[in-house]
């Protein structure tokens, strides 16, 4: 009996396992041996160098400068999205008109692409002419037309980039923090009421907060996980028939450029790759380190 | 007193929620607007916010334009997303039946050797990817951009999740019956769990419309491309007829807006039902 539950096992999980170890675990175990050669438009290379390509990319000052952008990126990113989206959903739930009709306008950029996101923000909102929409109402309050994408001193492109994933990915949050606040038992805020506690701040601290804690950590990860995979945005707005600009340039940018670019270094990307596989385990490791360490106090 | 406050907070609501939607939708109409228009009415030196004249003759245009692969694109990206979607809801859901209810000494392990995959961003393995890829010489062909996706940790999660609060009494009495697994999973799970397959099904067909670097890694052709790198290829051209690239990007969008329309609530029991929180 116990032989035939293992063999129906593997009929029913052999085949996802076998490919997702395929396409997965492989491809790791593969780039960090690749990390160790030197790898010039090949994929079998033979000229071990050891850690050469882990020096060469930690001394590069265009790559340390991609993570500085990414863990700015993901500092600013996080608490912006995390903040908006409950405000959104804090708002809709407690709306009695028309909830679903604000519900489905904030939820319908998801499905749009980065793609298609930036090139609306890039050649129409924030084209940096005079006659661009951000630049007309500018000038309806007096104010100079500003290049967007291309002014790095105040680093105006960072409204840009930040517009545009708070477009696309607030509504999607909200819908979490609307199950989550659906699911807060009303005897809660009847008790609160009876205590005397006045709807609005209190009640929102005291009960709404941490009953959604959560549907918050869900959130939290979750952010930070996609702000690690940013690549769309940044490539679709600021790159050009040119190139990439100096600035901004997120690790996965610039991995992009180096291993699949003109030079082809496979052996030096894929250090890369491994250097931010690192750096992301630790980010990833102190942040459910913090978020235990936020749950202790009332858990409701 | 109080009274007055809390009307002139709703009312403050209201008008705030009203501003934001507005803004929300600003996007869409800029698209539409601006594919619509003759290429003068958006780069004209005011600002309008209605064309002088709608130009419906873009659309043919946009499809007859031979310097631009848009048509080969769309069906690209159909087949891509609907053969992705259609393996991920099979294999997915045959390892979450499996792990959630077949008994197996080693089911444990293989379950977190999956859920530790959830842990490697997809952005850390692209490199890796795609040496794997081009060393199986799948460089710009539908196979190379389908099947390395068709593994998603996430999605089997969902089903094994979802597959563990399924009634036992079901399944119980197809065993009695004398159906095996196999025959179970068909004629019992499969028939009485078309919401979370919906779910599933819905993210995953937005996320193979609309993903982008394994299709610009991958798809080198032109023959190859999807909507998103044709899309992308025109905006980082130097010369671009600008009402050309916003009317295809509203085309990309379309069949994702009837997807999103007909399914938003299953999104949303799907999010739900996840294992999010």
């Amino acid at each position: 009996m116990r032989r035939r539950g293992a063999l129906w096992f593997w009929v029913f999980v052999g085949p996802f396992a076998f490919g997702l170890a395929l396409f997965t675990y492989v491809p790791l175990l593969w780039s960090v041996g690749l990390s160790f050669f030197d790898a010039h438009n090949t994929v079998t290379p033979t000229h071990f160098t050891g850690l050469d390509n882990y020096a060469a990319m930690l001394r590069d000052a265009a790559f340390r400068d991609s993570l500085k952008t990414f863990l700015l990126f993901t500092a600013f990113i996080v608490p912006v999205t995390y903040g908006f989206s409950l405000a959104l959903a804090l708002m809709v739930n407690r709306v009695r008109w028309a909830r679903a009709f604000f519900r489905s306008v904030f939820f319908l950029p998801a499905a749009c692409s980065y793609v298609v996101a930036a090139l609306i923000w890039k050649m129409s909102l924030f084209n940096g002419v005079r006659f661009g929409l951000a630049n007309t109402v500018l000038g309806w309050f007096g104010g100079d037309p500003v290049a967007w994408l291309s002014t790095t001193d105040p680093p105006w492109y960072w409204l840009v980039i930040v517009t545009v994933r708070l477009w696309l990915q607030a509504g999607f949050y909200m819908i979490l923090f609307l199950a989550g606040l659906q699911r807060i038992d009303p005897a809660l805020y009847e008790a609160a009421a009876v205590d005397g506690a006045r709807p609005g701040w209190t009640v929102l601290r005291h009960i709404t907060l941490p009953q959604l804690r959560g549907t918050s950590v869900a959130v939290l990860l979750l952010l930070v996980v996609n702000a690690f995979q940013a690549f769309d945005e940044f490539y679709n707005l600021l790159s050009d028939a040119r190139g990439y600009p100096p600035y901004a340039r997120p690790p996965l940018v610039y991995l992009y450029y180096t291993a699949l670019g003109q030079g082809q270094n496979l052996g030096l990307g894929s250090a890369g790759a491994v250097i931010l596989a690192l750096v992301i385990a630790a980010v990833t490791v102190a942040q459910a380190r913090w978020l235990r360490l936020g749950r202790t106090d009332g858990d409701g | 007193m109080d009274d007055a406050l809390v009307r002139a907070g709703r009312a403050l609501r209201l008008a705030l929620l009203t501003a934001l939607a507005l803004l929300f939708l600003i996007p869409f109409y800029l698209l539409v607007r601006n594919g619509l228009a003759d290429e003068r009415d958006i780069t004209s030196p005011e600002w309008t916010f209605f064309p002088a004249d709608v130009r419906w003759g873009n659309v043919q245009e946009l499809f007859q334009d031979p310097s631009v692969p848009f048509a080969r694109s769309l069906l690209n990206s159909a087949l891509i997303a609907v053969a992705t979607t259609l393996g991920t809801l099979l294999l997915a859901s045959l390892a979450g039946y499996g792990l959630a209810r077949i008994p197996y000494r080693h089911a444990g392990k293989v379950f977190y050797g999956i859920l530790g995959t959830l842990l490697v961003p997809a952005a850390v393995t692209f490199v890796p990817s795609f040496v794997l890829v081009s060393s199986l010489g799948w460089i710009s062909t539908l196979r190379g951009l389908i099947v390395p996706t068709l593994f998603s940790a996430f999605a089997c999660f969902v089903f094994r999740q979802y597959f563990l609060g399924f009634p036992r009494e079901l399944e119980d009495a197809a065993q009695v019956d004398g159906l095996g697994y196999w025959r179970t999973y068909w004629r019992v799970v499969v028939p009485n769990s078309r919401p979370v397959f919906a779910a599933v099904g819905t993210i995953v067909f937005l996320g193979a419309w609309n993903s982008f670097l394994w299709p610009l890694v991958i798809g080198q052709d032109q023959s190859a491309w999807t909507v998103q790198v044709a899309l992308s290829s025109f905006t980082t051209a130097q010369v671009v007829r600008l009402h050309e690239l916003f009317l295809a990007a509203a085309v990309s969008i379309l069949p994702l807006l009837l997807v999103f329309l007909c399914f938003q609530r299953w999104i949303v029991a799907g999010v739900e039902r996840s294992g999010i929180d």
